[in-house]
């Protein structure tokens, strides 16, 4: 595992008084995958939310390779460009086509040339197996391939984390392995992400760690085998339960 | 086959007297509309603003021009004004002035519309790529409000050219005034002439929105 890459201390988010995030401590290695799982509501978005700045945070801190990540902070668009973020509602813009979805921010943030940008947005999409649909639009895809060409277009930043937040769970069941292999391709290749998901089974295959977090509390982490094997805490056991099903006839 | 009047259309200038009022109707509308663009604009980004006040002044403002009738907006700028202040302003002038009141409030309400129909996801997609503020304006806000905005506002501006057959009850000698008048003058030698002269009107009138209302569908299927 490589050096130091994100680093959190003491977070603490609130919404109207109402805490979210309860002093959050987690460090995340270059190379690293980490899965956060948790009940609706725990936080884990919002932890995801307050990593890419879009979040006012009140207490601790937060840092990329030393420099520290604050909502409305001057460098947070440069710092941006280094973290890559995946949507539950893929977001692309619904004016572009896909490639220009793409290369929109490498051109205009990065003041990329206009032919390298497209020939690396394309060599992406054929990774991902659409390489025919760079001249549509958002809307002439399904929704599996939105997140796909999402996902793209946060990668051809060349982002050093990205992190997907519950990337499947607005999707069609048969549209989501899609979206996790491309995933898993990515774990493959070494990226380092920060994963918030639902599926547990992706979850224990892709994680090299994973954090429970509940009540805006980091609750356990571990390897995802330990981790959805035997929880070393009840919360976490009891979690997890909830995804066995018991027969209702006798 | 029945007498339709439309003889009467080709005594005299009568023709280009119709021509000539469609062009007083136009010209109102359209000084009008290019008033109302920009201020509606304006107004429009007023009325997402997050003071209080400000929303308040521009609600308000937006609820009485749309209660009131255009009708009675017209007197009371020509009428009423004349009586209250003492100005003396023309029938046409009167007329832009509560086109552009009109105008503005509506097209302000369709900014409105437009700018808080763009999801909130999409200043964060675009701003976690890591482009600025005023970046995510211009390639990701202003194309897809303007996209949204212009059918809508192609409609509005078709309703102002129809309304302005309102603004002879001000004396303004408009293209329904102007059939008026011809209709009455030619009572005796061609009693039917108000079928012809209003299907001759009504032709007017189409043939000055069809084509918008066209570029509306049009625009509305391309970004729809």
């Amino acid at each position: 595992m490589g050096e130091e890459l994100l680093k959190i201390e003491g977070l603490v988010k609130s919404y109207d008084g109402h805490t979210v995030l309860d002093g959050i401590d987690l460090t995340v290695h270059s190379g690293e995958v980490l899965v956060i799982i948790g009940p609706s509501g725990c936080g884990k978005s919002t932890l995801l939310r307050c990593i890419n700045g879009l979040e006012p945070i009140h207490g601790g801190k937060i840092t990329l390779s030393g420099e520290e990540i604050r909502n409305g902070s001057k460098n947070l668009p440069t710092l941006r460009q280094k973290i890559g973020m995946v949507f539950q509602s893929y977001e692309l813009f619904p004016h572009l086509t896909v490639l220009d979805n793409i290369t929109l921010a490498p051109l205009k943030v990065q003041k990329r040339t206009k032919a390298e940008a497209e020939e690396e947005a394309l060599k992406l999409l054929e990774r991902v197996g659409l390489k025919d649909k760079a001249k549509q639009y958002p809307r002439q895809l399904s929704g599996g391939q939105k997140q796909r060409v999402a996902i793209v277009r946060a990668l051809c930043m060349h982002p050093e984390v990205m992190l997907f937040d519950e990337v499947t769970a607005a999707l069609d069941p048969e549209m989501v392995r899609e979206v996790l292999d491309v995933m898993l391709d990515l774990a493959k290749q070494g990226r380092t992400m920060i994963i918030v998901t639902h599926e547990m089974q992706f979850a224990e295959a892709v994680a090299d760690r994973v954090i429970f977090i509940d009540k805006g509390n980091i609750i356990e982490e571990g390897k995802p085998k330990e981790f959805f094997n035997s929880p070393k805490t009840e919360r976490a056991a009891q979690f997890l339960n909830i995804f066995e099903f018991e027969s209702v006839k006798d | 086959m029945p007498d339709l009047g439309l003889d009467v259309l080709f005594k005299g200038k009568n023709m280009m007297r119709l021509l000539g009022g469609l062009g007083t109707a136009l010209k109102i509308s359209l000084t009008a509309v290019l008033l109302s663009i920009p201020l509606g604009i304006l107004l429009g980004i007023l009325m997402v603003r997050k003071e209080l006040v400000i929303r308040a002044i521009t609600r308000l403002y937006l609820e009485f021009i749309r209660i009131m009738p255009q009708l009675v907006l017209l007197f009371i700028v020509f009428f009423g004004s004349a009586r209250a202040f003492g100005s003396d302003i023309s029938g046409e002038l009167s007329s832009v002035i509560v086109f552009t009141l009109w105008g503005t409030a509506e097209m302000g309400d369709l900014v409105r519309g437009a700018i808080i129909s763009i999801p909130k996801h999409q200043y964060e997609s675009s701003e976690a790529l890591g482009l600025t503020s005023a970046q995510t304006y211009f390639y990701i806000i202003i194309p897809q409000t303007v996209r949204r905005l212009i059918p809508l506002s192609v409609n509005l501006i078709t309703r102002m050219i129809k309304t302005t057959s309102l603004v002879l009850m001000i004396g303004v000698v408009e293209v329904t005034k102007v059939a008026q008048q011809i209709i009455e003058a030619n009572r005796m030698t061609s009693p039917n002439a108000a079928f012809g002269v209003f299907l001759t009107v009504f032709l007017l009138y189409f043939i000055a929105c069809w084509p918008l209302s066209l570029l509306a569908r049009y625009l509305e299927r391309k970004w729809g």
